[in-house]
């Protein structure tokens, strides 16, 4: 069980900002197209992963690192802080 | 070296002024952004990631004290709803000479733009938008 998070537009498409999901995943690419045959929605919001970015539990990541072991991923658009 | 993630306003010259007493430091920069208005602009709402923003700001933070010989370093950024003109942020950094308060100060603005998870979305009059990244802001991170 892995904790999902989704942020910015992400999120919106998805309709949720979290939720636990049962995967064998090995990365976070393998999620996203897991989740991406689920349902239309995420289809939507996964379109571009050149958009998007991954964390794993809380730092920046990339789409092919392995998941083993990691409690909480979070997909979001580029950044836009300051 | 602090650290501030807050939905709560801020007074920048307060601000400025309490992390200038006490230290050594011949020179103090501050930066302070604000909601800017293009025209029509209602309130800026900023989301964050808890937990990493933090984190993540800590990380760019640390970083700079390696770099710099540092006195200090503040970082207050804020979350939520924001009206036109408010401070949505601040970097303040001392050391003992201007050069190295200023390449500190630039470093962690940079940083703070691309790499801290906040997501800016303009609400206007006739709609809601989120404000794109931009690739001059990314780029910037390769000087460092």
């Amino acid at each position: 069980m892995i904790e999902v998070l989704y942020f910015a537009w992400v999120r919106e498409r998805i309709g949720l900002p979290r939720e636990k999901v049962e995967t064998n995943a090995a990365t976070p690419r393998d999620l996203v197209a897991e989740l991406s045959a689920r349902e239309e929605r995420y289809a939507m919001a996964f379109a571009d992963l050149s958009a998007l970015r991954v964390a794993l539990d809380q730092d920046l990541s990339d789409f092919d690192a392995p998941l083993a072991g990691v409690r909480e991923v979070a997909f979001f658009p580029p950044m836009t802080g300051g | 070296m602090t650290v501030r993630v807050q939905s709560a306003p801020f007074d920048f010259g307060v601000e400025g002024t309490a992390f200038a007493a006490g230290l050594p430091s011949g020179a103090i920069v501050t930066f302070t952004g604000l909601v800017r208005d293009p025209g029509g602009l209602v309130a800026m709402e900023i989301e964050h990631y808890p937990g990493m923003t933090e984190r993540a700001i800590a990380g760019m933070v640390a970083d700079a004290t390696t770099r710099w010989s540092l006195d200090g370093a503040l970082v207050i950024h804020r979350h939520g709803r924001l009206a036109p003109g408010e401070p949505i942020m601040m970097v303040a950094t001392a050391a003992r000479h201007r050069a190295e308060a200023f390449q500190a100060a630039e470093f962690l603005m940079d940083y703070l733009k691309s790499r801290a998870p906040f997501w800016k979305k303009e609400i206007g009059a006739d709609g809601a938008a989120w404000v794109a990244a931009r690739d001059a802001d990314e780029d910037a991170l390769n000087r460092w």
